[in-house]
């Protein structure tokens, strides 16, 4: 048994090694010199050393009785979705603290990291209006940036051509965007799946170079200005622009430009929380377990009567408003866009965090869309490796977790009281115990 | 006599230059189990899915004399924008399928939620508000999933996933399923298949039970003759497409025709 893993253990070293000899033989053990070659070959012979080290310490990790139990425990949480008991306690307190905590932020943080905060959070938006799309109704839209497009322009264009500002544009933009999604999902929604996919990339495409060109209207790749956002007439400019009061003038404080980007964070924080409460009701009500019924099966739901275009369009339609509501804040944040901001990578990182969160899962959604964005701004001499480090992160997650970083879990129901069904269901537990 | 529940007229299936069914004409009697018999590959799934609303029959007419009188399945079907064959099951036919489809990664409660769609507030707002009326219709609809689950003796499986039941409770859960849709004519596709015989007794009284107590009339494909000599007041036998035979049990048993399509006997020697 010791004789064979020993066996085993040696066969995979040399294997390994001599794989990597022949990947980092030409790579790194020939060098250009002039118009020659220098062999270097010792440095390659280092290298698969070092990578053969690795594989057997991984290996033998994986032999020892804390590797096992790591393993089994990663592969029995491949299943994915539980049913609750209906007996778990409610989160009610940490979710409290996380709230004042998140409320309290710009109390604590500096201007760069509440920029930082401020993106981190558009990203979570951006991801919850996707996962209702592409998580609960399991519909795959690559163009999801042009909704995001849609709300920022609404309010740069609406100030420039119809004086809007920013609380009007925060409630015209998802009816706007919705209306888009709507025109755009319509005729193709009740084909198969991957048309839609198709139409979306081409629609985020064509969003994107209508804003670029039609430069007259939108100002092309100059972009246009957006207003610094405004409360009940107060400014948050140091002179006022949009006819109302400096904050710091109508509270006697000194200007700072920080309070403009404090303003945006709180509307955004409670517009955020709303959005995840909404999100979390969808997921037990009617409409939302519809949606899953959709992605589930789509001949079982048409069976049971489910008019399944209207439901997908309703969930489209409401992932374009929620994208809608994130471009309004994205443009009042930058005070100013341009068409650069919404190419497909955008549209490709936001699916990522969507996929990253385990397609369906709100929590799952809004941590990974803070790691996304938090961690290149963490990992800022790495930024060029920011593309190739996403694409390893996501081929490593459908080997090892293809259902997400956050187990899904389904709400449980019981009958009410009074109810003939409900009656026995708590008889049961006695005579189960007077067994 | 009753107007029958359901009457299939002169219906012609072809899928290209393929003609899964010929001139089929039968009806189903209200309050009543009506079987659908033949061979593999005779055709009965596809009239099934002409009845359910899953395809449109290329020639004939299908006609539910349902709650609001009779109506068309066709017309229901092509209405502009709004049509398909979710209007036939709000019309009052539900269906189960001969490969169970279920939503597997829910609840089984949650199965029959979705069924009930029409009877809860679909209302975005008065869901994420949860007004009054909401939770009302909210627990309406939990507690008639709980009546079908404890009717179908599932009640005990009601908060576990859809997929990981065993094999015979998630055909029991599919009839449930349709059940809640509160049908008046009820299709179910090969509902036995897979079962084993003590499953099987238990089903046929399910069945049976469906139709004298909850005012319903059933259609049911089967390959198992034993259970639908046992529950069917009434048998209808496709052999390609066509019908060749339709009747009581007694009578369909012993027709040569039928002996013929089964044993795979040549029509020469029927005749003869
Ligand atoms: N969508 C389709 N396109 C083309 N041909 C089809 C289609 N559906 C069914 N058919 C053909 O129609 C014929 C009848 O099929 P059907 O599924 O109705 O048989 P069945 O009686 O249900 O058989 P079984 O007892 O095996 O379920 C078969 O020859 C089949 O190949
Ligand atoms: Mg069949």
């Amino acid at each position: 048994m010791q004789n064979n893993r020993l066996a085993s253990l040696l066969k995979e070293a040399v294997l390994t090694f001599v794989i990597s000899l022949i990947l980092f033989g030409p790579i790194s053990g020939l060098v250009l010199d002039g118009f020659g070659f220098r062999n270097e070959l010792g440095r390659s012979v280092t290298l698969a050393a070092i990578i053969t080290a690795g594989r057997v310490l991984v290996s033998l990790a994986g032999m020892s009785e804390i590797g096992k139990r790591l393993r089994s425990r990663l592969t029995s949480s491949n299943s994915g979705v539980t049913v609750n008991t209906g007996q778990e306690r409610s989160p009610l307190l940490p979710l409290a603290v996380l709230f004042l905590a998140g409320l309290a932020l710009p109390f604590f943080a500096d201007k760069y990291f509440l920029g930082i905060a401020i993106l981190a959070l558009i990203y979570c938006l951006l991801g919850l209006g996707l996962n209702i799309v592409v998580g609960l109704a399991g519909l795959l839209d690559l163009g999801f940036v042009a909704f995001y497009a849609v709300g920022a322009y609404l309010l740069a264009l609406g100030y420039q051509y119809l004086g809007l500002g920013f609380w009007s544009a925060l409630v015209i933009a998802p009816f706007l965007a919705g209306l888009f999604g709507m025109v755009l999902a319509f005729p193709v929604l009740k084909m198969h799946g991957d048309y839609l996919a198709i139409v979306t990339l081409g629609f985020g495409e064509i969003i994107r170079l209508v804003l670029n060109n039609w430069l007259e209207f939108t100002g092309g790749p100059n972009g246009a200005p957006v207003p610094a956002p405004t409360l009940f007439g107060l400014e948050f400019t140091r002179t006022a622009k949009q006819g109302g009061v400096p904050i710091h003038e109508f509270l006697g404080i000194s200007y700072s430009g920080d309070y403009k980007f404090w303003f945006i964070y709180v509307v955004l924080f409670l517009v955020v929380c709303a959005v995840i409460y909404a999100v979390h009701r969808l997921r037990v009500m009617p409409l939302g377990r519809m949606w899953e019924a959709l992605r589930e099966d789509e001949i079982a739901c048409r069976s049971l009567g489910v008019n399944h275009v209207f439901t997908k369009l309703s969930a489209f339609m409401l992932g374009a408003s929620t994208g809608g509501i994130a471009g309004v804040f994205f443009a009042v944040h930058q005070g100013f866009v341009n068409p650069t901001s919404f190419t497909f990578f955008e549209s490709a990182l936001i699916l990522a965090i969507v996929v990253l969160g385990g397609l369906g899962s709100t929590v799952g959604v809004v941590l990974a869309a803070i790691v996304l964005t938090i961690l290149p701004e963490l990992l800022r001499d790495f930024a060029e490796y920011r593309v190739l480090v996403f694409g390893i992160l996501m081929v490593v997650m459908m080997i090892w977790k293809p259902r997400g970083l956050v187990r899904l879990t389904r709400p449980a129901f019981f009958p009410s009281s009074h109810s003939e069904a409900g009656i026995a269901l708590r008889l049961e537990p006695q005579t189960e115990a007077g067994r | 006599m009753k107007t029958p529940i359901l009457e299939v007229q002169n219906v012609t299936m072809r899928f290209g230059g393929i003609v899964a069914n010929r001139d089929v004409s039968f009806a189903a009697e209200r309050g009543a189990i009506t079987a659908l018999i033949g061979p593999n590959g005779a055709g009965k799934t596809t009239i099934f899915n002409c009845i359910t609303g899953f395809y449109r029959a290329s020639e004939g007419r299908i006609l539910l004399n349902g709650r609001n009188g009779p109506q068309d399945i066709g017309q229901l079907m092509t209405r502009p924008i709004t049509g398909g064959s979710h209007l036939v099951t709000r019309a009052g036919i539900a269906r189960t399928f001969q490969n169970i489809r279920l939503f597997k990664e829910m609840s089984v409660v949650e199965n029959l939620l979705v069924a009930q769609h029409l009877a809860t507030r679909n209302n975005l707002l008065s869901g994420v508000f949860r007004t009054r009326a909401y939770r009302a219709a909210e627990t309406e609809a939990v507690d008639r999933a709980y009546f079908w689950l404890s009717q179908m003796n599932l009640a005990s499986d009601a908060n576990r996933l859809a997929g990981e039941l065993p094999y015979g409770r998630q055909r029991r859960l599919e009839i449930a399923r349709a059940m809640c849709t509160s049908p008046a004519l009820i299709c179910l596709d090969e509902p036995a298949a897979g079962l084993n015989p003590s499953e099987t007794r238990e089903l046929s009284e399910v069945i049976q039970r469906l139709c004298a107590e909850h005012d319903l009339s059933v259609l049911v494909i089967e390959h198992d003759m034993g259970l639908v000599m046992r529950i069917a007041d009434h048998i209808v036998v496709l052999d390609h497409g066509e019908v060749i035979s339709d009747g009581t049990p007694d009578s369909v048993a012993n027709d040569p025709a039928v002996i013929a399509a089964y044993l795979g006997v040549s029509e020469e020697e029927v005749t003869a």
